[in-house]
């Protein structure tokens, strides 16, 4: 059983500027694995060149066990209909409902008749806590709290097993924060999906992550949940136990 | 075949096999809707040899299951039933409890119904219509006040920015102006030529060329290529800064956009735009030159004498008039229509190219009012 998402040997450059060199990364079946890392260290790059949407210097990327970097164009496209992305602004089509953004990839990848690509899209955007009247908006009309979970909706399109979230609950006050981590959690357990996030919130961290990927100089430092806080890097300690951390490990903990 | 049924008297047992996922749900749909169930009493299915369910399968089978209850039949599962049928029950339950029915409107009697339609369309149009204007000129005013109110303050004159549209709306225009004001004189001077060498007349060829190109043409067309060029460049930039919150962003930082945006670009057209008439001038008497002495055997010298005795005083200056004043109208039409844009990508093409036909229309109307007015001024 390979991995599901398998990054070795990364290297990224913009002009002279290194932002990976010789990461490595892997996700099982699963899980949650949280990217953290400071601003500017590379986390949506990381990202991009996972989606195939950059191309790294060196390095291989494999999703499912298959190089996305030495595939045809058409096997790329079977193995992107095989995961969800929701991006951090959401990236829904602005001049399409919310309906229509989800029956997009439905109607990229699949042959279904009408009333089914109604109904099922219907049932994408209950199942991810919206209210039906939200199909027929569109994204301007939304809040943002709405806007992660239409983009959440979308990505679960065409059932996935394999889910990537950029910052999900950035922008987003505690309260709507923790539904929606608690939302990622219960359709992490219940469709059994593998969810590769990043994440700058500490407390969206420690409610869902089975394990994080901390990107430090260049390269990342991976471990359980437990593991990284007490791994000695002098970021990983300054993140995860600085002044914003503590009261939060200490609930996290019970003491 | 993702469903196996064996029919026993009353009951119905289903086996389902296979992958239940949503690259086959054409497939399972068919089959399970070939499924009869007349006569069922009880339907069993047995989930148990699936190799995949996903959201979209367990859709298509709590679809059935729906429809074998609407039938009469008892449904039972042997074993348990799969997980993903319980998310699906789940998710459906908790919207229904949300969903209220509210009272239906009353329907109005249908044969006033189209006359009225037609009263109420025709009543939104010329409202929004008279907003449009309304608030169309209250753009130029405001563009108008927020240049006059900084004339005195040079510093609130972005005069970077003004030279920057100067370069991007005029001399990075040159190529394609210059090129079409030599194929349109071409054009001119060649039919013109084909009918007045019939009456012997064909050294008028450079009257026609030279009046048509520097009263009309010269200007129009240039102001033409420039709408399409400019103000569609100035609708989009507009328009998408509007879409990323620029425009907000200016506002609350206490910078007018009028003064760094819309003034900029409308100033800088009207300074490129009288200038690239000039050189769609000089480039069609050129064209103009070029044809009759390859066609007509004129000689340059002669066609210079005939086009300097064509041009009245006010020739020159009857074109090159109009050319600021397209100017404004090209680059308040785009930037207008350009801050009009809310919300979607969709609008913003829209507006764009209501930017590029609206620009296009006034500079024709204005020509034709220019036309009347100098007839009427005898020039």
């Amino acid at each position: 059983m390979y991995p599901v998402v398998q990054v070795q040997g990364l290297v990224n450059r913009f002009g002279t500027q290194l932002v990976h060199d010789g990461l490595d990364m892997e996700v099982h079946a699963d899980e949650v694995f949280g990217i953290v890392g400071g601003s500017g260290t590379g986390k949506s790059v990381l990202l991009r060149t996972i989606l195939g949407l950059q191309r790294p210097v060196a390095g291989t990327v494999r999703i499912n066990g298959s190089d996305i970097t030495s595939l045809s164009e058409a096997q790329l496209r079977s193995v992107k209909s095989r995961y969800g992305v929701s991006f951090q602004a959401g990236a829904l089509y602005s001049g399409l409902t919310v309906r229509e953004n989800v029956q997009l990839p439905m109607l990229e990848y699949l042959s279904l008749n009408p009333r089914a690509l109604d109904d099922l899209a219907l049932l994408k955007i209950r199942l991810v806590g919206l209210p039906a009247e939200a199909a027929g908006k569109y994204p301007a009309q939304l809040s943002g709290g709405m806007i992660k979970r239409a983009a959440l909706a979308r990505a679960l399109a065409l059932d996935p097993k394999l889910l990537f979230l950029d910052e999900p609950t950035s922008g987003l006050d505690p309260v709507s924060a923790a539904a929606f981590d608690d939302l990622v959690l219960y359709l992490q357990k219940e469709l059994q999906l593998t969810i590769v996030m990043i994440t700058h919130d500490l407390d969206s961290i420690f409610r869902t992550c089975n394990r994080v990927g901390v990107i430090v100089d260049r390269r990342m430092i991976t471990d359980t949940l437990e593991g990284i806080v007490n791994n000695p890097n002098p970021w990983i300690q300054e993140y995860f136990h600085g002044e914003r951390a503590r009261a939060r490990l200490g609930a996290a903990h019970g003491t | 075949m993702a469903v196996e049924v064996r029919r026993d008297g009353e009951g119905l047992e289903l086996e389902l096999t296979g992958e239940w996922s949503c690259r086959e749900f054409g497939g399972l749909e068919t089959e399970l809707a070939a499924v009869d169930l007349q006569a069922a009493r009880r339907v069993s299915i047995d989930a148990g040899a699936l190799t995949k369910l996903d959201l979209t399968g367990a859709w298509a089978l709590h679809q059935f299951v729906a429809r074998a209850r609407a039938a009469g039949a008892a449904v039972s599962f042997k074993g348990s039933a799969p997980d993903q049928l319980r998310l699906l029950d789940d998710t459906l339950r908790e919207a229904e409890k949300g969903v209220e029915e509210g009272p239906a409107a009353p329907a109005p009697r249908a044969r006033h119904r189209a006359f009225m339609q037609l009263l109420v369309d025709l009543g939104r149009h010329t409202a929004a219509f008279s907003r449009n204007v309304i608030e169309g000129l209250a753009f130029l005013g405001r563009t108008s006040v927020t240049f006059i109110s900084s004339v005195p303050r040079p510093k609130h004159l972005r005069v970077t920015s003004i030279v920057r549209h100067v370069y991007e709306t005029g001399i990075t225009a040159l190529p394609i102006v210059a090129l079409i004001a030599f194929l349109i004189s071409v054009i001119i001077a060649y039919m013109s030529a084909r009918q007045l060498s019939g009456l012997g007349a064909d050294v008028y060829v450079a009257d026609l060329v030279t009046i048509g190109v520097l009263r009309e043409l010269g200007v129009l067309l240039t102001s033409i290529i420039v709408a399409g060029r400019s103000g569609s460049a100035f609708a989009a930039e507009l328009g998408s800064m509007k879409l990323n919150q620029e425009v907000d962003a200016l506002i609350a930082t206490g910078v007018d956009p009028f003064e760094v945006l819309v003034v900029p670009r409308v100033l800088g057209l009207t300074i490129a735009l009288p200038l690239l008439t000039v050189v769609a001038d000089l480039v069609g008497l050129s064209g103009g030159a070029v044809l009759c002495h390859y066609l007509l055997d004129m000689p340059f010298n002669q066609y210079f004498a005939r086009v300097n005795e064509a041009i009245a005083g006010t020739t020159f200056w009857v074109g090159i008039i109009k050319a600021p004043v397209f100017a404004l109208l090209i680059a308040t039409a785009g930037c207008y229509r350009g801050l009009q844009v809310r919300s979607s990508a969709r609008e913003l093409g829209r507006l764009v190219t209501v930017a590029v036909v609206q620009a296009i229309f006034f500079v024709i109307l204005a020509d034709a009012l220019f036309a009347v007015l100098f007839m009427e001024m005898d020039v």
